[in-house]
C-alpha cells in the first residue's frame, strides 16, 4: 500500500478524525501534498478546514487518524514541533505586538537569544530576495496590513519551511497587493516550499494550484486539479449544489433618504485609530450604497459613529428617517427604526459565552416590546425569535439554542445578520457582512440585503470585498483615511476607478488648502 | 503520554457545579495533610473542625449568626464579579456601615422607638454605599485600579473607627476601653429564635431578590453582558460606567446592611474589632456560590462553618484560631484552580500507533 505515490509526498494525513462532543468535524479526512506544490484546501466555513490545518500545525490533537512527513509516520505534539519539522503557518488574524518594531515581533517569535541587529539584517536580505518590501525598524503599529502580512510570511521564511499554511492571505490584501503575494508564493513553490492554500476565492485558487482538496461537512468530496475546472464547478463541490446567484429586482425609483450622514467628524481614539473627516453620505430607501475601502482606514470609526456606540458633537450630523440623532445613543436610533450588524460577531455583535435566544435580547430589547415585560425578560418570546431566525437563515447548530461561541463563523453570522433583518428594519447599516463567511452563506446574506433595500429599507454596507460591493450595490463610494468620497452609481465605476479611490485620490490635503492661501 | 488541558466547545455546567465540589474534598484531603503533620489525628481533626460544630444546637444556631453577614455581602460581591467589577473592599463598607448606623444610638442614646432601628438601618446602608461609591467614582472618571482603591479603603474605615471608639464615641462609663456605650432595646434587632435575629431574613431576601434580577431581569441581563462582553454590552446600549457604579452601591450598600446588622445585635456596641474578616471571606462566599446568589446561601454556610471549626480546633485541638483563615485560603486556591475544568478539559496525548493506520487510495 506504499507506493501509491506516497513515497512522493511530503505531507500525508491519513484518515484523520476529530470530533467534538458529537460533532465530527473531521470525518475520515485524507490529505497528500507533493513537494514544490501550491495545493488548494476548499471548503465552506464549517466544512473542517481549520481543524485539519490545526491538526497538520500541531494546535489540535487528531481523534485518530495518522500524519506522515516525507513519509515516516509522525505525531506534531505542538505548533513548535510542527516549526521544528519544517511547517510554518500564516494566520488569518495576526498576531503582533503593534507598538514593537517589525525585527522585534519576529525575534519574539524565534527560539533562542535575541540579537536585533543581525536579525535586521536577515529580514532585509529575505524581504530583498522575495520582493517583500518591509523596513525591519517601522513600528508595527503604523504599517498596513499587507505589509503586516509580510512580517507574518518573513517570520515563517527564517524558519527555512518545507510546507508554508496559508489561511485566507487575501482576504485583507487590495488587488494590487494579492498580485503580489501570488508571485512571491509562486517563488517559494519553485524552492521547494509546499503551500498549503486556504481560500474561499475561487479564481485564485484557480490561478495559483496546482491541486485541491474539498471538503463538505467533515468529508473530502473531491481531489481535482482545479485548473481543469470552473470557478462555478469547484462551487457545486463545496457547497453540493449549484449556487444562489444574487438577484436583484430593478431599483426602484429613487426613494426619500432614510439615513443621512452631513458632515460627520469625529476624533481618533488611540494612537492607531483613524479620524473622520467631513464625512456626508445619504442612503435612499430602496438602494444598497456600499462603502468599499482597505481595512484601517476608519471603516470602524465610521460604524461606531452611525451605530451610536460612538455619540457625535451634533444632533443634525446624523438624520435617520427625518429625524436628527447624532448625540442619542445606539439603543434610541434602534428605536427609530435602525439596525446595526458589526464586522466583529464574537465579543461585539454576540456574547460568546450567551445562548443565541439571549443574544436576541442583546440588541433588540428596546425595540421589541414582547421581548420585556416591566423589567423582566420573555425567555420564551426571545426563543420564539431565534427560532424564527435560525429557520429562515438555515443556521446550523450542534443542539437547540446553543451557545454563541459554538457556533461557526458562517453560522453565527447568519445568526447575527438574521436577527436584525427578522426586525424589517427601516435603516440597515452592516460592517464586513460576509468577511469569513462561505459561499453558501454569503450568498444568503447579500440576497437578503437586497432584498430588503427592494422592500423599501435604506442598506448602507461597508465592506474590503470588491466582488461583494459590485454584486450588491447600487451605490459606492470609497473610504480612506477617514475621508470618504462621492458615491457613484455602481455601473460608471470600474475596479481601477475604485483602486485609484481606495489610493486617496478624492482626499482633501491640508497643504493643497495652505498652498491656496 | 503528556496530560493536556484541552479547550472544551461550551461552558460545561456539570463541571461548574462539580467545581466547588471537588474543590471542598480537595481542601479537606489537604486538612488532613495538615493535621497529621501537626501530630494529630487527620480524622478525628476534621471530625472536630468540620462535624462536630454540627452535633448542637447552641453551634448551629451560631453558624447562622456567622453566616447572615457572609451572605449579605457575599450576595452583592457576586453580582460584581459577574460584571467584572472587582470591589475587593466589602470589609471597609461593612465597617463603614457600622459607623453610620452605629452613629445614631452613640449620638442619641435616649432614642427608644421603631424608627430608631429603621433609621440605624438606613444609615448603615448609605454609609456602605457611600464608601463603595469612591471607588466607582475613581473608576469611572480616571480608571483607577478599583481593587487596590477599594482594598486601600478598607484600612481607612477601620482605622476610622479605631479613632472614633477610643476618642470622640468612647463609653464615659466604660473605665476608658475603647468602646461605645452598648445598645439596648430599639437599638437592636429583635431575636427570632435562640441567638438568631432578623438579620437572617435580610440576608435571605436580598439572595432572593438578586437570584430573581439576575437571572429574569433586564438590568440582570445588562450586568451578565457587562462582565462577559463589554464591547458587546455597549453595542447593546448598556453604559459600562453606570454598571460599575450600580454594582458598586449595590454590594456597598449590602456590604454596608452587614455592617450595621452586625453591631446591632451580636456585637451590641462599636468596638475596634466587630468582625473576624466577614468582608473579606465574602469573597470566597461568592466564587464558592458561583457566583450565583442562591448559592452564596450555601456558600455562606460552608464558610461559617470554617469559623465555627477554627473556634473548635483552638479549644479541643490546641491550634490557633488562624487555621480557619489557613483553610479559607485553600478552599478559595482550589475553587479557582478548579473552575480551568468549566471551560477546559484534561486529556492525556495518546501516542499514535502507525502500524494500525494503512494509507488510502
Amino acid at each position: 500500500m506504499t507506493d501509491n505515490g506516497g513515497k512522493n509526498h511530503l505531507l500525508e494525513a491519513l484518515h484523520i478524525v476529530k470530533t467534538f462532543g458529537s460533532l465530527r468535524a473531521n470525518d475520515d479526512v485524507s490529505l497528500f501534498v507533493r513537494p514544490s506544490e501550491i495545493h488548494a484546501l476548499l471548503g465552506e466555513n464549517g466544512a473542517g478546514k481549520s481543524t485539519l490545518v490545526k491538526i497538520i500545525y500541531g494546535a489540535l490533537q487528531p481523534t485518530a487518524g495518522e500524519l506522515r512527513w516525507h513519509g515516516a509516520p509522525v505525531t506534531i505534539a505542538s505548533p513548535a514541533a510542527a516549526r521544528k519539522l519544517g511547517i510554518g503557518m500564516v494566520f488569518q488574524h495576526f498576531s503582533l505586538f503593534e507598538a514593537l518594531s517589525v525585527a522585534e515581533n519576529i525575534a519574539l517569535a524565534l527560539p533562542g537569544a535575541f540579537d536585533i541587529a543581525a536579525l535586521s539584517q536577515k529580514i532585509s536580505r529575505i524581504s530583498k530576495e522575495y520582493g517583500l518590501p518591509l523596513e525591519p525598524s517601522a513600528i508595527v503599529g503604523d504599517l498596513s496590513v499587507g505589509e503586516r502580512q509580510r512580517i507574518e510570511i518573513i517570520r515563517c521564511l527564517l524558519q527555512e519551511p518545507k510546507l508554508l499554511i496559508m489561511d485566507e492571505p487575501t482576504a485583507v490584501l487590495t488587488p494590487q497587493e494579492a498580485d503580489q503575494l501570488f508571485l512571491v508564493l509562486e517563488r517559494l513553490a519553485k524552492e521547494s516550499c509546499s503551500i498549503l492554500y486556504i481560500s474561499h476565492r475561487l479564481e485564485e485558487v484557480k490561478r495559483l494550484c496546482q491541486s485541491a482538496t474539498i471538503l463538505r461537512q467533515g468529508k473530502v468530496v473531491a481531489c481535482v486539479d482545479p485548473r481543469q475546472e470552473t470557478a462555478a464547478s469547484l462551487a457545486r463541490l463545496m457547497v453540493g449544489g449549484d449556487i444562489h446567484v444574487v438577484r436583484a429586482k430593478a431599483k426602484p425609483q429613487s426613494g426619500k433618504p432614510r439615513l443621512v450622514l452631513d458632515k460627520v467628524a469625529l476624533k481618533q481614539d488611540g494612537p492607531f485609530g483613524v479620524s473622520l473627516r467631513d464625512i456626508s453620505l445619504a442612503v435612499a430607501g430602496g438602494e444598497v450604497v456600499a462603502i468599499a475601502g482597505v481595512a484601517g482606514n476608519g471603516q470602524s470609526e465610521l460604524f461606531d459613529a452611525i451605530s451610536g456606540e460612538k455619540l457625535l458633537a451634533r444632533e443634525e450630523a446624523l438624520v435617520i428617517d427625518g429625524k436628527p440623532c447624532g448625540r442619542r445613543g445606539i439603543t434610541e436610533r434602534r428605536k427609530m427604526g435602525a439596525a446595526f450588524v458589526p464586522e466583529e460577531r464574537l465579543g461585539h455583535g454576540a456574547v460568546p459565552a450567551f445562548r443565541l435566544s439571549e443574544n436576541v435580547i442583546l440588541t433588540r430589547y428596546a425595540s421589541d416590546k414582547n421581548l420585556t415585560k416591566s423589567g423582566t425578560i420573555g425567555r420564551d418570546a426571545a426563543l420564539g425569535v431565534s427560532e424564527r431566525v435560525i429557520k429562515s437563515f438555515d443556521v446550523r447548530k450542534g443542539k437547540p439554542d446553543p451557545e454563541a461561541r459554538a457556533l461557526s463563523g458562517g453560522n453565527l453570522q447568519k445568526f447575527v445578520v438574521g436577527r436584525e433583518l427578522d426586525r424589517n428594519p427601516a435603516v440597515l447599516v452592516v460592517n464586513q457582512p460576509t468577511w469569513g463567511v462561505d459561499a453558501g452563506a454569503a450568498a444568503t446574506i447579500r440576497q437578503a440585503l437586497v432584498d430588503l433595500a427592494r422592500a423599501g429599507a435604506a442598506v448602507l454596507v461597508i465592506s474590503q470585498d470588491l466582488d461583494e460591493i459590485f454584486e450588491i450595490a447600487d451605490r459606492i463610494a470609497v473610504i480612506s483615511r477617514g475621508q470618504l468620497s462621492e458615491a457613484y452609481p455602481a455601473s460608471d465605476l470600474t475596479a481601477e476607478k475604485i483602486g485609484l479611490l481606495m489610493a486617496g485620490e478624492h482626499e482633501v490635503r491640508e497643504e493643497r488648502h495652505a498652498a491656496r492661501a | 503520554m503528556p496530560l493536556v488541558l484541552e479547550k472544551r466547545a461550551e461552558r460545561s455546567t456539570r463541571m461548574a457545579l462539580l467545581s466547588p465540589v471537588i474543590a471542598i474534598a480537595l481542601t479537606l484531603i489537604t486538612g488532613a495533610v495538615l493535621f497529621a503533620i501537626r501530630g494529630i489525628e487527620p480524622l478525628h481533626g476534621l471530625y472536630v473542625y468540620f462535624v462536630e460544630p454540627l452535633t448542637q444546637m447552641w453551634s448551629v444556631e451560631q453558624l447562622i449568626v456567622k453566616a447572615t453577614p457572609l451572605v449579605l455581602i457575599g450576595v452583592g460581591l457576586a453580582v460584581c464579579y459577574t460584571a467584572n467589577v472587582w470591589n475587593i473592599g466589602a470589609e471597609g463598607q461593612f465597617t463603614m456601615g457600622a459607623i453610620l448606623g452605629g452613629m445614631i444610638p452613640v449620638l442619641f442614646p435616649a432614642w427608644q422607638s421603631p424608627l430608631t432601628l429603621i433609621t440605624m438601618l438606613l444609615f448603615g446602608i448609605l454609609g456602605g454605599m457611600a464608601w463603595a461609591a469612591i471607588p466607582a467614582l475613581l473608576k469611572t472618571r480616571f480608571n483607577a485600579n478599583e481593587i487596590l482603591t477599594s482594598l486601600m479603603l478598607v484600612y481607612v474605615a477601620q482605622l476610622l473607627l479605631d479613632w472614633l471608639v477610643r476618642g470622640p464615641w468612647r463609653d464615659p462609663q466604660g473605665f476608658n476601653f475603647p468602646k461605645t456605650i452598648t445598645f439596648d432595646g430599639w437599638q437592636l434587632l429583635p431575636m427570632l429564635s435562640g441567638s438568631i435575629h432578623l438579620g437572617v431574613l435580610f440576608a435571605l431576601a436580598a439572595a432572593l431578590v438578586l437570584a430573581f434580577v439576575m437571572a429574569r431581569m433586564l438590568k440582570g441581563f445588562e450586568i451578565r453582558v457587562s462582565g462577559n462582553a463589554p464591547r458587546a454590552g455597549r453595542f447593546a446600549g448598556f453604559s459600562r460606567p453606570r454598571t460599575i457604579m450600580f454594582c458598586f452601591l449595590l454590594s456597598g450598600g449590602l456590604a454596608g446592611l452587614a455592617g450595621i446588622t452586625e453591631v446591632a445585635s451580636v456585637v451590641a456596641q462599636l468596638q475596634p474589632q466587630i468582625s473576624p474578616g466577614y468582608g473579606f471571606t465574602a469573597i470566597i462566599v461568592a466564587f464558592l456560590g458561583r457566583l450565583n446568589p442562591i448559592g452564596a446561601i450555601f456558600a455562606g454556610l460552608m464558610l461559617a462553618l470554617s469559623y465555627l471549626g477554627g473556634e473548635a480546633a483552638q479549644v479541643t485541638l490546641g491550634l490557633s484560631d488562624r487555621i480557619a483563615k489557613v483553610f479559607q485560603g485553600i478552599l478559595l486556591f482550589y475553587i479557582l484552580a478548579c473552575d480551568t475544568l468549566i471551560l477546559y478539559r484534561f486529556r492525556w496525548l495518546k501516542t499514535q500507533v502507525s502500524a494500525a493506520v494503512q494509507p488510502a487510495e
